[in-house]
């Protein structure tokens, strides 16, 4: 590609002449796919905050077999690629889980956006648990022990002391995670879940725009993962401490 | 080693010669391996003990005072008691203003611990024990790990409770503070009580050979 052919490609005139605009049909089809990754992200962030949550406190239960069965778990979702994961949950586990439908059909018991959920989930919170716990583990020993020395029982410990400050030494990483959660979104269209990228690719595959949609689609996730990145920021900006941590 | 209601005992001897596992164990911090230690007629080694009762009446300030860094001053203060004895908010947070009157952090009710200097923190962590009305106060090298200035203002502060009639035990390696406050002063080497008796006894006329060499080098 020589340099006139660059700036032919980052011409403007593009922005001004696309078919998600000027296009109904397109609009609400681009709109429809922007509402399926918000949804995507949203559920997918909050159930993957629980299996953090869960996970870690598993991990440091007395239990021997609780915390080897979470071990197994971060493995398997850290260990594997997310595509994979996904395909494993809907080829592999989702032609099992299959009930009759009406019709005398085998349907199937959970949908595409639903596998789409489970497989993200799973596979942020998985890591989720690695990073609550490394919060967990850099509360400092005497600080439990002062709880300790004035008679609280361990779950008020956990509760009162360490979760509130393993929260705030594990945001920074939470942030990483949960922006890389949004972007892997996209992986849904694998597995036809009409998100933004799916919607993306049907578009410039019948306008033959693909240019356009590529600079539509990553403006749109700038976007999204901009508003994430504000949200997080102000979590952070509440939970501080004056004088802490310095 | 007896310790009698009212009492002011200090603990005193060279590193790792088990001063702080002391009195770590009188609270059950530490696991006894041999020996008894009775507290107000509970006895700690007993494996059927309640430790949250036993903690109940045996306060604990740390060399490092080890304050919950999220909450203010007061809200320290005021923890233990509303979620452990589960008392009166109100009147929780009339005792606790009250205490950090007492040890002079009137008008640093509201900061955190990381506003704070060594020395205010300790003294709001001794408020802190205070709140759960303990009746006896475990010290552990608690101005070790302050500067020289500032020592001053936590020995004062227990200063002022020894002499209001609590029960204290202290680790410390303030021989001048311990020579004026102690009634009864322990010295400890490898594990063992070696000696002990009243300060002016004990200072001036140890009998045992390493208590001499140990006084004699940090004298």
């Amino acid at each position: 590609m020589d340099s006139a052919s660059i700036i032919e490609w980052l011409r403007p005139d593009w922005f001004f002449d696309l078919t998600v605009v000027s296009d109904e049909y397109n609009r609400g089809r681009y709109l429809a796919g922007l509402w399926m990754t918000v949804q995507l992200s949203v559920i997918s962030i909050f159930l993957s905050l629980i299996v953090g949550a869960v996970g870690a406190a598993a991990q440091g239960a007395p239990s021997r077999t609780l915390r080897v069965l979470v071990g197994f778990f971060v493995a398997f979702f850290r260990n594997t690629p997310p595509l994979v994961q996904l395909y494993f949950f809907y080829f592999a586990i989702g032609t099992v889980l299959q009930i009759t439908g009406d019709d005398g059909r085998p349907e199937p018991l959970v949908s595409n956006f639903g596998w789409a959920i489970i497989s993200l989930s799973l596979f942020a919170g998985a890591l989720n648990v690695e990073i609550f716990r490394a919060g967990i583990e850099a509360v400092p020993k005497s600080t439990v022990e002062a709880a300790e020395a004035l008679g609280y029982k361990r779950l008020q410990i956990y509760k009162d002391i360490v979760l509130p400050l393993a929260v705030r030494i594990s945001l920074p990483a939470l942030g990483t995670n949960l922006v890389n959660l949004v972007k892997t979104t996209t992986l849904a269209y694998a597995i036809a879940v009409p998100e933004l990228l799916y919607v993306a690719a049907q578009i410039w595959s019948e306008d033959l725009n693909v240019q356009e949609m590529m600079n539509v689609l990553l403006l749109s996730y700038v976007g999204i993962v901009a508003i994430l990145v504000w949200v997080l920021h102000h979590w952070e900006k509440r939970l501080r401490i004056p004088g802490y941590g310095r | 080693m007896d310790v009698r209601k009212g009492e002011v005992v200090c603990i005193i001897g060279p590193s790792g010669s088990g001063k702080s596992t002391l009195i770590r164990c009188i609270n059950a911090l530490n696991d006894i391996q041999s020996g008894s230690i009775t507290v107000e007629g509970q006895e700690v080694s007993d494996p059927k003990l309640d430790k949250l009762e036993l903690r109940k009446k045996v306060g604990m300030v740390f060399q490092q005072y080890n304050l919950f860094p999220h909450k203010t001053a007061l809200q320290n203060v005021m923890m233990a008691p509303i979620k452990v004895l589960k008392q009166d908010r109100k009147a929780v947070e009339e005792r606790a203003r009250a205490l950090l009157k007492k040890v002079r952090l009137e008008g640093k009710e509201d900061n955190y611990p990381g506003e704070l200097s060594g020395g205010q923190q300790q003294r709001v962590a001794i408020a802190r024990s205070l709140a759960m009305n303990p009746d006896v106060m475990l010290f552990d090298e608690v101005t070790a790990a302050l500067d020289p200035e500032t020592v001053k203002e936590v020995l004062q502060t227990i200063k002022t409770l020894a002499s209001e009639g609590m029960t204290c035990i202290l680790v410390t390696h303030e021989m001048g503070f311990a020579r004026e406050i102690a009634d009864c002063v322990y010295f400890t080497d490898r594990g063992v009580i070696v000696e002990s008796g009243p300060p002016a006894t004990f200072f001036d006329e140890a009998k045992d050979p390493r208590t001499r060499e140990f006084l004699s080098q940090i004298l």
